[in-house]
């Protein structure tokens, strides 16, 4: 599937293509390879071919089925789909079948889109690495002895694998830039209340944003404007009319101003920092004012994170508690009944979560732990806002490294590290992408961060689009 | 009343929890309806299931920005937390509610005798479902063969009301009870129903010595009636004060109303409360009402059971708590058009909070003008006490609207007072051992007299004016 989705919708829309046979090739391409890459937990052939077949019926009767029209989407296993497991690649949900379907999901089929299947994850998102996975990891397409990242592994190794054009993740701390960085695609989180969250398995709800994975910064930007927009199903949901981004992708960076966020640049490897550096000359070459800038409390970006999200964590995941629906691991009373199944259903890394979460609400300590992370968070958005008055848009690298072998981040502390360069843009609710750029001293992609203040995604995408025509 | 023993004084604080009479739920669009087939009014949403989000009603803001209004509060700015804990009745595990920045604080309530019960805030919330436990032992979760879990109640909205502890006697608590109750039905945000638990109350009971500082409180659950918490608080205040009396200490824990033993019984101790962990609900955005919606809202609400006591015992030139009943029973209206149209304003109360309130059903029969004129009838002295019943009675009945005519048709011609004399001087002259009597003092012999007189009126004759007639005979002989 080297076509693009602009490519493919285009096609189908025009009758060039059949959206048969574009789901045909996407699905043989997965039978091939995806037995060695695990990107999915479960692909719809049938529903897939069904809906293909839907859509060819209704260009052959002169509809327009969207601007999504026989795109192959594969979507990350936390987005609810009606009738179809959604399991965020935990035991706890064993044999749940949601009866509604997420809004995002209903956006992209009402444009014509075709869901294929449901991606493998880091459990309930948390992780970057894949290797959190219930259900056993996603290898990264590029290297397989390598991680795809995470926690949206399995739908960055999907568009990276060519399975399908787009996915989409969802991204807390950086679960789609940081996987997209590590396996050479285009990865993107949108201002938090951009993209409804109804639907989405929530891991931690003041940081969970869906977004788009593609090959492309168009196909990129093209899924975004068809996912945002006001949902009211969620309250977070921003109610303001949102300015689509594509329409404008090509307009350059001309007269820009960006900045490079020192803080973000250290202790990065090397060679990441080297293409960043790179990427910032061929922004300068295309008409940019590139600096560096200062976002100082974005240092503390890590600490704070590792409060707030395990906090919003343990009490989301509460309701797992084997009454309703999902894991029952029965015991003589309620109590054990709760304890049995919780120990049996979540992985090490969620129980770790929780842990951390249930403790830093406590009282007593709220105040020296979830407060003060808090605090933090307000002198992240304003030193963020003060960048802001200086530059159009910011520039980091996406992870320190590229992409790292299975196990050797088996310190949870390290794992936490691949997150610090995109952890500050959930804190303070900015869209952020990430772009191929480079390549490291291993050959492995880079990912650059672009970067940019809240609901300024179109402008955003015209620096990332710059930087791809550069790449 | 309360049966302490001297120098022992109770503080009482309540906590009220109240449903909305909303059409849906808090946070999502299924119907808020008691008594449905279990588990049919339930969606993603109250059922917790998981990528679900919370919507807020609008209308459930509006009910609890009337209830602070009538109770006098500031409504405020504010937020949703979430308390967490674990229990099958609540599908995320955690309860939705306002914690430290509720819509509603700072207000008072009135009671019928006039005296202020301080509000330390109304906030909102979200109900759980409603658990029955099968098997083992008395109805607890633990040691239950299994539990059945309805949530057909999860998620509709309540407003907790917690006073301040600013009540001393189980009457004072009922009289709370009582009078809040009626706000929130005056404000149309509840139906008041404690029997179908439209209406919760939660007691919070400690005592002291009077004028020593409060002592240590205990919470008592379960109470399903206003009797319930009346006794329950008598029952909660004398095991305190025999604890202390017997040189021990009350330990706060939270204790259980049994209704069958009328004991008190501990449900856990304050250590072993348990921790909330509350922290602010990120699925939810803050509640900020416009000074323009917190002004209409005002605007919009009916006169409070206060004000309308007030308003009426001014008219009448009584005390606010003589006309209590009448505004419970909502004939205060009558009353006060009955005045304004020359009826004398006590005989008005009289007769409307003993025979109208009895038969509340046929009021409409009775017009302020015909209810005027009645009333004013037995006042000239034109009808007797008992006379007087009769023809309302009529009235209520539909049997006419005109008091006279009912009066005339049923013979009650009322004796004119020099008719009446004549009789009284007739009754005396034909008892004159039992006048002499009279006249030295003898009282007991009063009673012959007025049964003579009324016997040869046929009953027509005002019992209170033979009486008056008696007397001034008695100071002329």
């Amino acid at each position: 599937m080297s076509r693009t989705a602009s490519d493919i919708a285009r096609a189908v829309r025009s009758g060039d293509l059949s959206a048969r046979d574009v789901v045909d090739e996407a699905l043989s391409t997965i039978d091939a390879r995806d037995g060695e890459i695990h990107a999915f937990n479960l692909v719809l052939a049938d529903e897939a071919r069904a809906a293909a077949a839907a859509i060819d019926e209704r260009v052959a009767a002169g509809d327009d089925p969207g601007p999504l029209a026989g795109v192959p989407v594969a979507l990350k296993d936390n987005l609810c789909t009606r009738g179809i497991p959604t399991t965020c690649s935990s035991k706890i949900l064993e044999g749940w079948k949601p009866p509604y379907t997420a809004t995002v999901v209903e956006r992209i089929v009402a444009a014509g889109g075709i869901v294929v299947g449901k991606t493998n994850l880091d459990e309930f998102a948390m992780g970057s690495s894949t290797e959190n996975s219930a259900f056993g990891p996603t290898r990264n397409p590029l290297d397989t002895s390598r991680v795809p990242g995470g926690s949206s592994g399995g739908s960055a190794a999907a568009v990276a694998a060519e399975f399908a054009p787009l996915a989409l993740g969802s991204d807390t701390g950086g679960s789609i830039r940081q996987p997209a960085a590590l396996c050479g695609v285009v990865g993107m989180k949108p201002t938090y209340g951009a993209v409804s969250r109804y639907g989405l398995i929530a891991f931690a709800s003041s940081l969970d944003q869906i977004g788009p994975f593609s090959t492309t910064v168009a196909d990129s930007a093209l899924l975004y404007d068809v996912i945002s927009g006001h949902d009211p199903l969620d309250s977070t949901s921003i109610s303001d009319a949102l300015a689509p981004a594509s329409p404008t992708l090509t307009d350059g960076v001309e007269g820009l101003r960006i900045g490079i966020v020192r803080e973000l640049m250290e202790g990065v490897s090397p060679d990441v920092a080297a293409q960043v550096n790179r990427a910032a000359d061929a922004l300068t070459a295309a008409g940019a004012k590139v600096d560096e800038v200062s976002v100082p409390a974005a240092v503390y970006g890590i600490s704070a994170y590792y409060l707030i999200a395990p906090a919003e964590a343990s009490s989301n995941l509460a309701r797992y508690d084997g009454v309703r629906y999902g894991l029952r691991v029965d015991a003589d009373d309620i109590t054990q009944m709760y304890g049995a199944t919780r120990a049996a259903g979540f992985g090490p890394e969620v129980k770790r979560r929780i842990m951390l979460g249930t403790y830093a609400l406590s009282a007593g300590y709220y105040d020296a732990y979830y407060g003060k992370a808090q605090r933090v968070r307000t002198l992240i958005i304003r030193d963020f806002a003060a960048a802001y008055e200086q530059v159009d848009a910011l520039l980091s690298p996406t992870s320190p490294t590229t992409a790292f072998a299975f196990g050797a981040k088996s310190d949870p502390l390290a794992m936490y590290m691949s997150d610090v360069c995109t952890i500050p843009s959930n804190l303070a609710g900015h869209p952020a992408v990430s772009v191929p750029f480079g390549r490291g001293d291993d050959g492995l992609p880079v990912g650059v961060q672009v970067m940019a203040d809240a609901l300024q995604e179109p402008l955003m995408f015209r620096v990332a689009r710059a930087l791809e025509e550069a790449a | 009343m309360s049966t302490l023993p001297d120098g022992w004084e109770m503080v009482i604080g309540l906590e009220v929890h109240c449903e909305l009479r909303t059409e849906t739920k808090l946070f999502c669009s299924c119907r808020n309806a008691f008594g449905d087939e279990p588990n049919t009014n339930v969606c993603p949403v109250c059922l917790g299931l998981p990528g679900s989000l919370p919507v807020l009603n609008r209308q459930a803001v509006e009910y609890a920005m009337r209830i602070g209004e009538a109770l006098h509060c500031e409504i405020r700015p504010s937020i949703f937390h979430r308390k967490n804990y674990f229990y099958p009745d609540m599908p995320k595990d955690y309860q939705t509610s306002q914690y430290d920045e509720p819509i509603n604080v700072e207000g008072w309530l009135e009671l019928p005798d006039g005296a202020r019960i301080g509000i330390e805030r109304a906030h909102m919330e979200e109900d759980t479902g409603k658990t029955t436990h099968i098997g083992g032992g008395g109805g607890r979760i633990h040691g239950a063969d299994h539990s059945l879990v309805d949530y057909n109640r999860a998620g509709v909205p309540l407003v907790e009301i917690v006073s301040k502890p600013d009540m001393r006697s189980s009457d004072d608590a009922k009289a709370y009870v009582n009078e809040l109750r009626a706000i929130l039905v005056a404000t149309g945000a509840s139906d008041g129903k404690m029997e179908e638990g439209s209406l919760r109350v939660d007691a919070n009971v400690s005592v002291r010595k009077t004028g020593d500082p409060f002592g240590t409180r205990c919470e008592i659950k379960n109470l399903n009636s206003v009797r319930s918490l009346g006794r329950a608080i008598e029952y909660e205040a004398s095991r305190q004060i025999a604890l202390l009396e017997d040189g021990e200490s009350v330990v706060q824990e939270t204790r259980h109303w049994n209704e069958n033993d009328g004991r008190t019984h501990a449900m856990r101790s304050k250590e072993e409360a348990f921790d909330y962990r509350y922290f602010p609900e990120p699925d939810l955005v803050p509640v900020a009402p416009s000074d323009d919606w917190i002004k209409a809202v005002g605007e919009s609400l009916p006169p409070m059971p206060a004000d309308r006591r007030a308003k009426l015992a001014e008219a009448a030139g009584v005390a606010p708590s003589d006309v209590a009943l009448l505004v419970e029973q909502d004939l205060d209206q009558l009353v006060a058009d009955a005045i304004a149209a020359g009826a004398d304003p006590k005989k008005a109360i009289n007769r409307a909070a003993n025979e109208i309130a009895a038969d509340i059903a046929n009021v409409h029969r009775i017009t302020p003008e015909s209810f005027a004129a009645l009333v004013n009838m037995e006042a000239d002295g034109k009808l007797t006490a008992t006379q007087t019943k009769q023809v309302l009675a009529a009235m209520l009945a539909g049997e006419g609207e005109d008091p006279a005519e009912i009066a005339k048709a049923k013979g009650f011609e009322a004796m004119d007072a020099s008719a009446l004399e004549a009789v009284v001087d007739e009754v005396i002259a034909a008892n004159p051992e039992a006048w002499e009597k009279y006249v030295g003092g003898d009282q007991k012999v009063t009673g012959m007299f007025v049964g003579q007189v009324m016997k040869k009126t046929g009953g027509k004759a005002d019992g209170k004016l033979v009486n008056q007639i008696l007397t001034s005979r008695r100071s002329g002989a």
